[in-house]
């Protein structure tokens, strides 16, 4: 089953969650399978993240629409901030990401990624951790490739502005070794 | 470029995103303005932060017994072949990575045309980079024409086409595809067009035809035993109302 991790991790980022990634993940593959004519050889990663992206937002619509109005909001976004589980990032039970977590400065920048609003958090995701082309971003989040270079360029601003990383005491995560 | 444009064309730059002139417009713009220098050093700065330690979420072993269990079975042959919907999209993922190779192969070995269009955009790159974009700069058709004529064993039409719009701007020798081409210059507003243009024995005379690549667009025609090929950043419409022109 390729594209599995590229799949959950999606999910995993945008939902926050670990079990509703799941689900969304089992119901982007239902989709997958029964619209299989769409798919398209090289580039079945962007068009899986697609339907993954989809089932995703139809998912957050029927049980947290606020979270999906606030897309690009960047208040209430920073707003969340207070109120958010400073453990959440390493609610993963007992595998080893978790307990690698326990690096306070990776934790911090962890969390002030999953603080960015909705439509700021997708492009870095699919960005940085899925290293895909400004192309195939555009493909998954369907805007022009323009469009996902500023969405990034806002999402990095607003983290190096996140109240985590400033109450950090500025930004100090490349100090910390692999 | 002013700082506002820099700001945002900055992450492309650091994406690897930009074209050839852009990134060249980036780097000029950082190493004279310090405080965008700053947002840059920053950007990469927190790019690598982020590569380095944020969580890529692998699945969990359960999900995939669990997908796969949930994918639709073929009527009949669920309870002997469980796994049977599956293995389908597994095959046809296969198959798909192979179509992906095939692609892939057919890039290491580019047809005739590619070759040229790959050609046809270093030299445009070129000419602008290398600050050598004309031989001989006029606007005058007849003064590019009779120049051309003691250089080249070939004579490529040259017309001046300002009243449509797209000046004539001037010319250079230039070589092409293991030979001599004429290169004219056209402009359209800021934008430059290199026009090459080649004798080719056997070619049959054709319609226009756009491509695109790195970023540049390309219209091509062949006519009267010449092949003309039009590269510039100018929108593809534009690009190929010009070459209809000529």
């Amino acid at each position: 089953m390729p594209h599995l991790d590229a799949a959950y991790n999606l999910a995993r980022w945008l939902t926050r969650n670990e079990h509703d990634a799941q689900d969304v993940v089992q119901d982007a593959f239902l989709r997958a399978f029964r619209f299989f004519d769409g798919f398209r050889g090289s580039e079945g990663r962007a068009w899986l993240l697609t339907i993954v992206r989809h089932t995703c937002y139809s998912w957050l619509e029927k049980n947290r629409p606020a979270e999906v109005r606030a897309g690009f909001d960047e208040e209430s976004a920073a707003a969340d901030a207070a109120g958010f589980d400073p453990d959440m990032m390493a609610a993963e039970g007992g595998n080893p990401e978790a307990i690698a977590l326990q690096n306070a400065h990776k934790r911090i920048l962890n969390q002030a990624i999953a603080l960015l609003p909705l439509g700021f958090r997708e492009v870095l995701i699919l960005r940085e951790l899925e290293e895909m082309s400004y192309k195939e971003i555009a493909r998954v989040v369907d805007v022009p490739v323009g469009t996902v270079m500023s969405r990034l360029a806002r999402a990095r601003q607003l983290l190096r502005q996140s109240a985590p990383l400033r109450a950090m005491g500025g930004f100090a995560v490349t100090e910390v070794k692999r | 470029m002013n700082c506002r444009d820099a700001l945002e064309l900055v992450h492309g730059y650091i994406d690897g995103e930009l074209d050839l002139m852009k990134s060249l417009e980036i780097e000029q713009h950082i190493g004279g303005c310090a405080s965008c220098k700053v947002q840059y050093d920053r950007m990469r700065e927190l790019g690598s932060g982020i590569r380095a330690h944020a969580v890529y979420h692998a699945s969990p072993p359960a999900l995939r017994a669990r997908v796969g269990a949930a994918l639709p079975q073929e009527p009949g042959s669920a309870a002997r072949y469980p796994a049977w919907g599956l293995g389908r999209m597994s095959a046809a993922f296969a198959l798909a990575g192979l179509l992906g190779l095939a692609v892939g192969m057919a890039l290491l070995h580019p047809g005739a045309e590619e070759r040229i269009a790959r050609e046809v955009v270093a030299g445009h790159v070129r000419s602008l980079m290398a600050g050598h974009l004309m031989d001989i700069a006029s606007s005058d058709q007849h003064t590019v024409k009779p120049w051309i004529a003691g250089k080249l064993d070939f004579s490529p039409p040259v017309k001046d086409l300002a009243p449509q719009g797209y000046p004539l701007a001037g010319g250079r020798l230039d070589y092409l595809g293991e030979r001599s081409a004429m290169a004219l210059v056209y402009r359209r507003q800021g934008h430059v067009i290199n026009l090459f243009v080649w004798p080719q024995a056997d070619v049959a005379d054709s319609g226009l035809r756009s491509d695109a690549h790195r970023g540049y667009n390309l219209v091509h025609f062949s006519r009267a035993g010449m092949l003309f090929w039009a590269v510039s950043d100018l929108n593809p419409d534009e690009l190929k109302a010009f070459a209809a022109l000529l």
